[in-house]
């Protein structure tokens, strides 16, 4: 009696999690294409400061200006223009943070699951070591001490933010090495390298897809904490973070200063992670098989 | 006739435990050969051994064993993997998850070909092609371009086998290939195994453990029990005049229509396969014999009972008549 049951359950959890995916698709790809081609739908520039402007309020409140739809900034820079310009930087950060960190965490998983004995032993110290280091702190100390800048940002998240990477690589390179049609391209003559790449890699792509999406949203997060801190991309980019930083001073007479760059944040971490739930329920572990 | 696979004395243990205790094996060219025994008898591990490809942990030694003339101890594992899938190759118990997901079934078949032959893909995809219809694939252009998950199993293990071919090897290793297909399907695939052999000339290890499909298709059978090879004949021979008492206590558990007879208890063997522990001397089988005996503790010879038919067992075969009851 028990089966139909399970089966109801289990059809109910996709409807739910297909909305989410889907809603995760549309934040997501709205976010991106504004980073990718929203600065020529808004004509201000993000740095052009206008003091005699400052912190005029945004198109819902008394005393906005039609030209700046989202308000000005303390300095007098238009807030929509800033608002896109760090989505493009928040982006290019997750993006190529989740790219290091997945080339390092896939490798020593992949290679580490695969070949087992000494070479896992290795990895799983990595694993292990990498774990035991709390990641703020490294990221403040070496932004701290090396000076900001996007590429150290995003060097220094990525040499750190492997971890998931490569347990997750690990173990399910552990599961697919196993399986029978891993045996049979052995059978077939294949190479290591071919095992590796092709009956392998492609199997664990869509738990690794998963990872890649929480990394990613996590990335973005710790850039706007470092950038709040004033350690993370340099004024006057204008990063999320930062934009936050620079407007709590502001907070309790103009509070949507702080509270828009804030609800772009949690929208974009929102819809990535819904992303990421959307695949890991679309590409469940029946994909291993 | 010469043999294409010929083995002595293979060893193959995974730490302590041993495997394989010293069979020997000969596959003629032009054979169908089975190696039949209960599960955990050592007969995949034999065929794994053969293909150097044992799980981690596993070792293999043998005295002798050599493949169409070549010796694959002293091979390198370049030279092996250029073998594998070329002159030799392995279909599998589950057609369900022999094949990679990720990848269409004819770039899966075209990849055996180019890799080994240096075939170019479009050559390897017509190759594909041409032997799906050989194995009785309808519409097999529709088929190249399909994922396995869109493939029953039957359909699935006519891929695999299509794709062992690719390469005309000279030896199909077939792992209980019909195991996990139902019985209309498993009968399929034995006949075009047959019709395959004779026509690409090929010979055939078919690994089993259902007698009726040794009965049904094989030349020559190797019965395995514990890592050994306790019983060699020619099909014929084995099933009317079986030695072993393992061979007999086997045959005796196949229902026969006709033999059965409903008021007595079809037959069994008590118990299961032992775990061999290291230093272990006579025969496997005591355990489980109705007829052991204290020499059964002992170092057993190798018997013959006619033209290439050997079996491992000291008890006389008067003493193995079944007792009356």
């Amino acid at each position: 009696m028990s089966a139909p049951l399970v089966v109801v359950q289990a059809a109910q959890t996709t409807r739910v999690g297909k909305t989410g995916f889907a809603v995760g698709i549309v934040i997501v790809s709205v976010i991106a294409a504004a980073a990718l081609i929203g600065n020529a739908l808004v004509p201000a520039d993000p740095f052009v400061q206008d003091l005699g402007n400052r912190l005029k309020p945004p198109f819902w409140m008394e005393g906005t200006q039609p030209e700046h739809p989202l308000g000005t900034d303390q300095l007098g820079r238009d807030y929509l223009a800033r608002l896109i310009y760090g989505a493009r930087i928040s982006l290019l950060i997750g993006i190529m943070t989740v790219i290091t960190s997945g080339l390092i965490g896939i490798t020593l998983g992949v290679v580490g699951g695969f070949f087992g004995g000494r070479v896992d032993d290795v990895v799983l110290f990595a694993i292990t070591t990498r774990l035991s280091i709390p990641v703020v702190l490294v990221a403040l100390a070496v932004v701290g001490l090396m000076g900001s800048g996007l590429g150290l940002v995003v060097a220094t998240l990525g040499l750190l933010l492997w971890d998931r990477f490569a347990v997750v690589a690990r173990a399910t390179t552990m599961q697919v090495r196993t399986l029978d049609y891993v045996s049979a391209a052995w059978c077939a003559g294949a190479s290591t390298r071919h095992i590796l790449m092709k009956e392998i890699l492609p199997n664990i792509a869509s738990h690794l897809a998963v990872v890649a999406t929480l990394e990613m949203a996590l990335a973005i997060l710790l850039e706007a904490a470092l950038s709040f801190l004033g350690l993370g991309v340099p004024p006057p980019l204008p990063s999320w973070g930062l934009m936050i930083a620079e407007g709590k001073d502001y907070m309790f007479f103009s509070a949507w200063v702080i509270f828009i760059p804030g609800a772009a944040l949690f929208t974009l971490v929102l819809g990535i992670n819904l992303v990421g739930d959307g695949l890991r329920n679309l590409l469940g572990t029946e994909r291993l098989r | 006739m010469s043999a294409l696979l010929d083995i002595e004395d293979l060893e193959v243990t995974f730490g302590r435990t041993a495997a394989v205790r010293g069979a020997s094996l000969r596959v003629e060219t032009g054979e169908t050969h089975c190696l039949v025994g209960e599960s955990g008898c050592g007969k995949s591990v034999t065929a794994l051994a053969v293909m150097n490809l044992l799980a981690r942990g596993g070792h293999r030694s043998a005295k002798r064993m050599s493949f169409a003339g070549t010796d694959l101890l002293s091979l390198p594992d370049r030279d092996m993997a250029r073998i594998r899938g070329n002159r030799m190759s392995m279909i599998f118990q589950e057609p369900m998850t022999s094949l990679n997901p990720a990848f269409t079934v004819g770039s899966q078949m075209a990849e055996v070909l180019t890799r080994h032959k240096g075939a170019s893909r479009a050559e390897a995809l017509e190759r594909a092609v041409e032997l799906m219809g050989r194995v009785g694939i309808t519409a097999p252009d529709m088929r190249l371009g399909q994922f396995p998950h869109q493939l029953s199993g039957g359909l699935r293990q006519r891929v695999m086998i299509a794709m062992a071919l690719m390469c005309d090897p000279q030896l199909l290793v077939a792992d209980e290939p019909t195991t996990a297909l139902d019985v209309t399907v498993q009968a399929q695939i034995l006949r075009l195994l047959a019709s395959l052999k004779r026509e690409f000339g090929l010979s055939i290890l078919l690994i089993t453990h259902d007698l009726g499909i040794v009965a049904r298709v094989a030349d020559r059978v190797s019965v395995m029990y514990a890592g050994e090879v306790v019983e060699r004949a020619p099909t014929a021979q084995l099933f009317s005049a079986p030695q072993h008492p393992y061979t007999r206590g086997l045959l005796s558990c196949v229902p026969a229509p006709g033999k059965v007879r409903r008021d007595r208890p079809l037959g069994s063997i008590p118990g299961t396969v032992p775990m061999i522990p290291p230093g272990f001397a006579g025969c496997a089988f005591r355990s489980r014999c109705a007829h052991a005996i204290e020499i059964c503790e002992h170092e057993i010879p190798r018997k013959s009972a006619g033209a290439a038919h050997d079996y491992l067992c000291r008890l006389m075969p008067r003493e193995l008549e079944p007792q009356p009851a």
